[in-house]
């Protein structure tokens, strides 16, 4: 399976880790995996959503202790209990979107946690605000440590997030995803920072799922796949198509049920819908029975799209026709009114009150029709909670535990219980799988095929390439606010998709 | 969850219990069922507040404005009395709840359509209120001598033993567990504090659940006025100064998470009697009432420490939330297994 090559080693490696493996309950996240980090090199960490590379990070700076394997830096073993222990091996990492402190001056947040101290153990600011500039100027990044966070641009606040990780004396720099809400020419920026790091001797870690900038910075590969290390190398030797390949890789049709269900009659049809910021010009055809899989990379603006149909954003334009009918969605309530409902990502966060007992829950759709002469109808709600705990087989000790007691799979199911209820015609999943084990994960799947069957119709957003071709009777790939293509199940492809989402076409 | 709430409130009956019969042990009589009858009478105006302000608490916000409201709706229907007092009596109970409803409505209104935080409007309110009363009385008392007979005195009527007042408690009692437990606006307002998110994504219009919640507080603060006014015969600027700490320390103590979303009537009225028992027999066994304020403030203290499992375990589920929403970390773990 893994397809290492041959590396000319011209350096000790800075970092190795060595058949690490993590397991968190159902689910292995990494298996035995290796990655080797080279002084003055850019390594990138390539994979999709979900292939195990925050894990992996988590894993190196000290958040998460792995189960097997070893981490070797400089030739010694090493251990990280805790974040620290990390930092003071020389392990610094630089988020997507940088945690600092905008009501801070820019030494304050280079130095908060280990600012110089004076002989009364307190501040040295002389000392601090020097060594800031010190740093700043390193890296060329034209900042006054005084300044005020709030002040910066996102591209220079990169640069005090980068001083930041210098000033811990940082020997390997992960950076995950820094690109992400950069402009192209902060990128060029940033990529000049990366250069001097390299000059100056440092391991980066690079992980991006943008192949254009891969290539650019990064010297050296390693793709991983469903957590573990697929393949690694010289980018120089490796073509795009190889990664591609390596990543997506696999055979997934007989593991997802996905029955073929008769395709009826258009039910909803979206036109020309665009929102300010988030989306533009999106326009398709949905059909009785059909899954509509909707594919993209994070920040693709999928889940805002959604939440514009559900009515919890306006669009700026576009309409909608739902069973031919031109309808306007202002709330919530419209959309599960005309039968449209949506189930958001985060359980928790979105779906349900997890103080509440199931049966308020399940029936917080639809208390319209639980109601009698303006009273909730206890034996109906519970009545109504116990059709759909049957039908989707909810597991729980009684239907008037709080939701919180329940495992998350079962939380899902309370949550699309209650959508159910409202005996919807278009039902928006957004990352229906998302953290549930791989059982709940198959029926969830199962239960998908069966709506449509029933002559639902489905969108699903989804991160993972395997739901997406397993469950989707066609596919629209969304990148940056607008549709990158719309594929049929039959010619679907997985490098066609990936090449789409991530603008490589 | 309701086990713990069962639990609490059963505990609370307890702590209740003990205190009246330690204290009738050092003073004859504080347990008989006139002393009883009184003491709830007299934290009556408390209780039907305290109903109030767990409505608003429950949206996971807080009305500092009940007092003043009382204090303003007080002042002005005591006035109405005085200056006509041909208005029959429920006609005037109507206008001091619009009035009350109104200031609540005000509220209710920055809070949905202006987006301050309730805490900050409502104290804004506070102050605007008291002084729209001492406007609208120029600092003027209204006395005992200018209100008519029955607005003085309908309150004061005994029925079974327990005064109207006592009996209007208890009818409001009824009406807002029905309400809190039975509607859909009950369920809205549970589902709002609970999350907000969640509540949205069902259709629920979580502003507006909050704009009726405060709306409901002032309506009851209305209602209050005319109680309050009556019970003390004399309308002045500074009637309840303060009072709305004791409505919040009352939802506290009866288990109305300050994070929304939890807590029943039973618990609301249970703290509301608590402080109504303590601040009756203190004066009977000669503790000082400035012991009394030490001691309820020991007591809600206590009291959130109680609350410390239920809202630790509400924390931890943040903290985790926060965690997997931390950029860096969007992957969970489980999504390694893509099979």
């Amino acid at each position: 399976m893994s397809v290492v090559q041959a590396v000319p080693e011209s350096q000790t490696p800075l970092l190795e880790m060595r058949g690490i493996s993590k397991s968190f309950p159902g689910v292995k996240a990494l298996d035995q995996v290796d990655v080797t980090l080279h002084p003055g090199t850019v390594t990138a960490l390539i994979g999709e959503n979900g292939a195990g590379k925050s894990t992996l990070v988590k894993i190196l700076t000290g958040i998460y202790q792995p189960d097997g394997g070893e981490i070797v830096v400089s030739g010694a073993p090493v251990h990280f209990a805790n974040a620290e222990a990390a930092i003071r091996s020389g392990i610094t990492a630089i988020h997507q979107e940088t945690v600092l402190f905008d009501e801070l001056s820019v030494a304050e947040n280079i130095f908060l946690g280990h600012a110089p101290r004076n002989r009364l153990g307190l501040v040295n600011w002389g000392a601090m605000n020097a060594r800031a500039a010190a740093l700043l100027t390193s890296i060329d990044a034209p900042i006054s440590p005084y300044t005020r966070l709030k002040d910066l641009s996102i591209a220079h606040r990169h640069l005090v997030a980068i001083a930041r990780a210098l000033s811990v004396e940082a020997r390997v720099v992960i950076m995950d995803e820094p690109t992400a809400a950069l402009s192209y020419k902060e990128v060029e920026d940033l990529f000049q920072i990366i250069e001097r790091l390299k000059r100056q001797g440092k391991a980066i870690l690079f992980i991006s799922h943008k192949f254009e900038e891969v290539y650019q910075i990064a010297d050296r590969f390693v793709v991983f796949r469903d957590g573990r290390s697929i393949g690694a190398g010289m980018l120089s030797q490796t073509g795009q198509d190889e990664i591609v390949r390596m990543m997506v890789g696999r055979s997934v049709e007989h593991v997802f049920p996905k029955v073929d269900v008769a395709i009826g009659s258009t039910v909803l049809n979206v036109s020309g819908y665009s929102h300010p910021t988030e989306f533009n010009e999106v326009s398709f055809d949905l059909r009785r029975g059909e899954i509509l899989g909707l594919y993209g990379l994070v920040g693709a603006g999928r889940s805002e799209f959604c939440q514009a149909l559900f009515g919890i954003t306006r669009p700026s334009a576009g309409t909608i026709e739902l069973e031919g009918r031109r309808i306007d969605i202002r709330s919530p309530a419209d959309a599960i009114a005309a039968g449209i409902v949506y189930v958001p990502e985060e359980r928790g966060r979105h779906g349900a009150v997890l103080q509440m007992p199931i049966f308020q829950n399940m029936s917080m759709a639809t208390l319209g029709s639980t109601t009698r002469v303006g009273f909730l109808h206890q034996a109906e709600e519970f009545a109504l909670a116990r059709r759909y705990a049957e039908r989707l087989d909810l597991r729980a000790a009684a239907l008037s535990v709080p939701v919180g007691t329940l495992s998350g799979g079962n939380q899902q199911k309370v949550v699309i219980g209650k959508w159910l209820a409202t005996r919807p015609k278009v039902i928006i999943l957004d990352e229906p799988t998302k953290g549930i084990d791989i059982g709940s994960k198959a029926a969830v799947h199962a239960f998908m095929s069966e709506l449509a069957g029933e002559g639902l119709s489905v969108i699903m957003v989804s991160s993972e390439l395997p739901e997406i071709l397993g469950m989707s009777d066609r596919v629209l790939v969304m990148r940056e606010g607008r549709m990158a293509g719309m594929w049929q199940r039959d010619g679907l492809d997985a490098e066609v998709l990936v090449r789409a989402a991530t603008g490589n076409m | 969850m309701s086990r713990i709430l069962k639990y609490r409130e059963l505990l609370l009956v307890a702590i209740i219990v003990v205190l009246i019969a330690v204290f009738s042990y050092r003073a004859p009589g504080f347990a008989s069922p006139e002393s009883l009858a009184n003491i709830f009478n007299d934290t009556s105006i408390l209780m039907i507040l305290a109903l109030g302000q767990m409505a608003v608490i429950l949206t996971r916000s807080i009305d500092l404005s009940v007092a003043a409201n009382l204090s303003f709706t007080g002042m002005a229907i005591a006035m109405m009395n005085a200056a006509f007092p041909q208005i029959p009596l429920p006609l005037l109970i109507a206008v001091a709840m619009s009035i009350g409803a109104l200031l609540g409505a005000i509220n209710g209104f920055m809070v949905w359509k202006i987006g301050i935080p309730s805490i900050v409007a409502t104290l804004g309110t506070l102050t605007i209120y008291r002084g729209m009363a001492f406007v609208l009385s120029g600092g003027a008392w209204v006395n005992q001598t200018q209100m008519t007979p029955s607005f003085l005195n309908t309150p004061r009527m005994s029925v079974l033993g327990l005064p109207l007042l006592g009996w209007m408690a208890i009818l409001v009692i009824a009406i807002i567990s029905l309400v809190f437990t039975r509607t859909v606006f009950g369920r809205a307002l549970y589902a709002t504090g609970g999350n907000p998110t969640a509540a949205l994504y069902a259709g629920i219009d979580v502003g507006r659940t909050r704009f009726f919640a405060f709306v409901l507080s002032g309506a009851l603060a209305g209602l209050c006025g005319y109680l309050w006014v009556s019970r003390y015969a004399v309308a002045y600027v500074d009637i309840a100064a303060g009072f709305e700490l004791d409505t919040v320390a009352a939802c506290v103590i009866g288990g109305i998470s300050t994070l929304g979303g939890i807590g029943s009537v039973g618990g609301a009225i249970l703290g509301a009697l608590f402080l109504g028992v303590i601040k009756n027999a203190l004066p009977v066994i000669n503790i000082s009432p400035f012991w009394q304020m030490a001691i309820s403030g020991f007591v809600i203290i206590v009291a959130v420490l109680f609350n410390a499992r239920q809202e630790k375990r509400k924390g931890r589920l943040i903290l985790r939330d926060a965690v997997k929403h931390q950029p860096a970390l969007t992957e969970t773990p489980a999504e390694g297994a893509a099979a």
